[in-house]
Formats: structure tokens, sequence, C-alpha cells
């Protein structure tokens, strides 16, 4: 089973899901708390905050990446930083391409989140507070077993997102291949080659394996917990 | 315990401003909707700031605006019972009972078990609140709030979401409570009936005010009380015991004013109830009469006669250790030359209580 694609192939297969699990589950805390500012918390800056966290969503990918490249890149400024201070190495490196595709699917996460977090009636929030649960206790008990759903949601959009990521990874961490080189950029570099179609087929037909099989999922997940709340 | 609770808050141009003490028992906030009762007991919850205030519960200052003080929701102990319920949807109703017992530090005794079988809600732990009845509901909140180990219990109209019958399931259990927990509640109502049937201590807000406040016997039975309470519903309470349970569908019932023949009541010989007699009912006259069909006629003396603005006049009486309030017209209270000090005779027939206005436990029967 393994003979259909080449180990190359499989490489970017590996490489593209490794990549978009790590983005997706580094980025959950800081999209949950994002999620979680944006709809509960008045505060200076707010306005800024979602258009900074929106901005990925409407800049040309190519733009993101080469943000990325200028902050993360050897000699940007928080590049130099992690390498001289942590020995981190984010640009061309499959590390880069999880930052990539997490800036990329960061706003779809916050969205679903979001609207999850404003569905939750503050009331439920006041009432644990009465029964003696401080805010972080309220947010445990209460807020997440009912934004769950909504999470869960934003963390699968999010997956699907990062597994399609092209644009600004292939400018912030290029394509080489067994490095950088995830699904839709070896896809990419099958159609540049003459004669490549077949195995770009075969890429293609595993990316929407992939995310079909995310969407079931979280269908799946969706009803299971929808039927939990509901009750019987 | 007793909460002392003097507070100022501004909301745009309406100002809420209250001082009042809540001693142990049930003490109902009464007012129309919109005069500030739900921010008083916000305030004494934590959930609402004000500008100025102090909330002291048994000793512990909750909040002093002067020093600064504000103990957090979550620190203050306080068992809230919000009308809308607020179950947790996620939990079962078990595990919303147990949510406050796990926070609360000091374990005391393990009275889960009671206090599920006190309010019935045994047949309900394993379902979740998505599948409760709202009288359901009411009675799931009450047990969270009480299982929470409060010092105290606040009730925003927690009867007000459901329909009479719901209404009647509950009240019951409210009375129980206030007789067995000796906890102290402050209850928030619109309700007549409801403050007759719990009310230990009355206070009345009008528009941000406390417009009169006391023990509910002597302020429902104040005729200058009731025209703030309400004149149709104004209507004091007599305590009584039931001596014959059942003759002829009618029940009797002794209080110290002699005995009242009332609709058949439930309860065994020798079980304390409340009777709200309103003032309305009430019948006066100067001689006893006879060949009359009202069952119940109490002799008593006239204690203030107060005039209204419109045809109608309210009498105080007294009757044994009971207070009495009668409404009739002012051409009646001149035509009898009604004047303090009077003897007389109130007229009351036995199908005029209705079942609503009759409760267990005595007022007062709360104090420890």
């Amino acid at each position: 089973m393994t003979d259909w694609l080449s180990p190359d192939e499989w490489r970017a297969v590996a490489l593209s899901l490794r990549v978009s699990l790590w983005a997706v589950a580094a980025s959950l805390p800081f999209g949950i708390l994002t999620a979680y500012a944006l709809a509960r918390w008045e505060f200076r800056g707010k306005q800024m905050l979602n258009g900074i966290v929106h901005l990925p969503l409407i800049l040309p990918p190519v733009v993101t990446g080469y943000l990325l490249l200028l902050t993360f890149g050897r000699k940007g400024a928080v590049g130099q930083i992690l390498d001289q201070w942590f020995g981190i190495v984010l640009a061309f490196r499959w590390t880069g391409a999880a930052l990539a595709a997490a800036v990329m699917a960061f706003p779809l996460m916050v969205r679903a989140i979001r609207l999850a977090v404003e569905a939750v009636d503050p009331k439920l929030e006041q009432a644990a507070g009465t029964l003696g649960a401080s805010r972080p206790w309220v947010f445990l008990t209460v807020t997440l077993p009912l934004i769950l759903p909504g999470v869960l949601a934003g963390t699968i959009l999010a997956f699907a997102k990062a597994m399609g990521e092209f644009g600004a990874t292939i400018t912030f961490v290029s394509n080489i291949p067994g490095q950088t080189q995830t699904l839709p950029s070896a896809i990419y570099a099958f159609l540049q080659v003459p004669g490549g179609e077949k195995e770009a087929a075969r890429l293609v037909l595993v990316a929407v394996g992939i995310a079909m099989a995310a969407l079931m999922l979280s269908e799946w997940i969706s009803r299971a917990v929808a039927r939990r709340i509901a009750g019987t | 315990m007793t909460l002392s609770v003097n507070l100022s808050h501004r909301f745009g141009d309406f100002t809420l401003d209250v001082a009042f003490e809540a001693p142990p028992g049930v003490t109902v906030l009464f007012g129309r909707s919109g005069s500030g009762k739900t921010t008083v007991v916000n305030a004494v919850a934590g959930l609402l700031r004000p500008d100025h205030g102090r909330i002291i519960a048994g000793g512990e200052v909750l909040l002093d605006t002067e020093t600064r003080t504000f103990l957090p929701p979550h620190r203050r102990r306080v068992g809230y019972v919000f009308q809308d319920a607020r179950l947790f949807p996620h939990l079962t109703v078990r595990q919303n009972l147990l949510y406050g017992r796990w926070f609360a530090h000091r374990r005391g005794p393990d009275n889960f078990a009671r206090v599920v079988d006190m309010l019935g809600i045994g047949p309900l732990l394993a379902r979740r609140p998505a599948a409760l009845s709202g009288g359901e509901k009411s009675r799931v909140a009450l047990g969270r709030a009480i299982l929470s180990e409060p010092r105290l219990l606040l009730m925003d109209e927690p009867l007000a979401a459901l329909d009479e019958a719901r209404k009647a399931e509950i009240l019951p259990y409210l009375e129980r409570l206030r007789d067995e927990l000796h906890l102290p509640i402050l209850y928030v109502s619109h309700s007549m009936p409801e403050v007759a049937r719990l009310a230990t201590t009355l206070v009345l807000i009008e528009a941000g005010r406390v417009a009169a406040a006391g023990p509910a016997t002597e302020l429902l039975s104040d005729p200058a009380a009731a025209p703030a309470l309400g004149l149709r519903e104004a209507g004091a309470i007599l305590s009584a015991r039931l001596a014959v349970p059942d003759e002829d569908g009618l029940s009797r019932l002794d209080c110290s004013a002699g005995p009242l023949w009332l609709p058949r009541v439930a309860g065994r010989a020798g079980d304390s109830f409340r009777l709200r007699i309103l003032a309305q009912d009430v019948m006066l006259a100067t001689s006893r009469p006879k060949g009359i069909s009202a069952l119940n006629i109490l002799p008593a003396v006239v204690r203030e006669v107060r005039l209204g603005e419109g045809p109608g006049a309210l009498v105080q009486l007294e009757a044994g250790d009971e207070m009495l309030l009668a409404r009739i017209t002012r051409r009646s209270a001149a035509a009898l030359e009604l004047k303090p000090g009077q003897q007389i005779h109130a007229v009351l027939k036995a199908v005029s209580v209705a079942q609503e206005n009759v409760g267990h436990g005595r007022p007062g029967a709360d104090s420890p």
C-alpha cells in the first residue's frame, strides 16, 4: 500500500501532517485566549488586536510570508534574538512552516471560538461565581465545556487551513523536499515539471481525502457534544 | 445572623438609596418591577459594585466603599437562586447540585440526601437541565444554592417565571426551607400572596427607596402601609393551629382570636399554619350578628381607623394576640361610629380564604 506514493511524496504528506498538527496545537491556547478577550473584555487596542488577527485572511499570502521572513528570518528582529539566545531558527525549517501555517490559520480558529464564547450566557458564569468558583475555575468548569464544540470546530478548520497553506509557507521557508516541502508545495513542484501531472493528481487525492476526513470528524464531534448537552 | 445593607447607586436618572436590616428568617424585598429590588440583591451577591455603601453579613464586611473593601462573589458564601434558574446545561442535575459543594472548603455535615429529599428531586439526579420542567429547574436551582453551604440565601423572584400550578408546587418547599434550615433568606417579590406566606420581615421598596420596613405581621396589618402594598391585596396574617382536620369538608383552626372554620386544609391536627385574611373579606358588626351565613365571628377591639382618599376606610382590629385588617366604606365607618378601643365583631366567610393564602408554619417560627 505504501508503494503507490514515492518516498518523497510520503515525506511531503507526513511533513504536512506534522506541520499542521504542531501549528494547531501550539496556537490553540492563544486562539482561545484571543477569542475570549475579543468576546468578553473591553480594553484599549481591542480593534487593533482584532485587525492584526484577521490580517492574514485578507493580505496576499505572499505578503504574510514575506513579513514573516522579515520578522523571523535569521536577520529579522525576532529571528535574530531566537537564533542568538535560544538557538532556534525558523526560516527554511519545518518549524517555520508550522509558524506560517499557524499564522494563516489563526483568524479562522479565533472566529469559530469567538462565536462560541459569545453564545455562552454570562449569567451562567455569574451563577458559578456565586457558588464559590473563582474566575479561572468558572472558565474551566463552565465556559470551556460550553465552548468546546466551537473550539473543536475552530481547531479542525484551522487544521484544514494549515494543511492547505501554500503561499506564506513557500515564501517563508521555501520548497525543500524532505525539509519544508509540504503537500501543496509538492503538488506545485510536480506541476512545474513536464509529465508530473500523474504524481500531482495522486497528491491531490490525498489532500481531498484528508480534508474530507477532517470535516466529517468535526461534524461527528459537534453532534456528539450537542447530544450530550441536550441530555436525555 | 443578621444582614445589614446600606447602599446608594446611580444608573442614568434612577437613584437607588436603601438601608435596612435583615434579621434571621425570610426578609422579603417587596416592590414594583423597576423599583431596584434586584439591584440590592446583586449588590449583596457582589455581582454589582454600588457607588457607595456597606454590606455586613453576620459580622463580616462584604462591601465597604469607604475602606475600599470588596469581597468578590465567589468568596461571599452567598447562595443565589436566580429567577431563570441558570442551571449548567452541560452538567447533570447531580453535578449541578454538587457544583458549589466542591468549592465550599469547610465541609459541613453531608446534607445532600436531606436536601434532595426535602426538594423531592431524587428521581431527577441523572437528567440534564434540558430535560426538566420549569418547576423542577427551580427546585434544582434551590438545592444547588443550599448545598453550596451559604451563610445567606438570596432569591430573586424564584417563582415569577412559573405558572400558578408550579408556584403552588414550590411554595411548600420554600416554607420547609424557612422553617427547617435556619438560613437567613433575602427574597425579592412583587407578589402579595408570596409575601404573606413566606415573609418574617418585610422591606417595602418604592422607586429606589425604602418606603416601610418591619416585621411582616406588623406591617401587613398596619393601615398606614396598606396603600403602598396595594389596597385590594391588603390583609393581615394570623397564625393558627389545625384543631379539626375535616368536618363536612371544613377544617377548624384555632388561633388566639378564636376558632376559624375554613375550607378543608391539608394537614394533621396540631400543625401550624399562617393564614392571610384579606381586608376586603372582613365585615364588621357592632353586636354579635345572629342568623348569618358566615361561619366565623371573632370578637375584636378597634385599634385604628384610617380613612382613605377614596370611599374606603381601613380598620385595624386586635383579636386575641392577633391583628386583623378590615376594609370597609367610609360611610359604614361613620354609621357604626367606629373609634379606637371600641368592642366589635369581625365577620369572615369561610370560603373567602383561598387555598393559596393558607401556608405552613407560623410567622417568626424560623428564628432558632
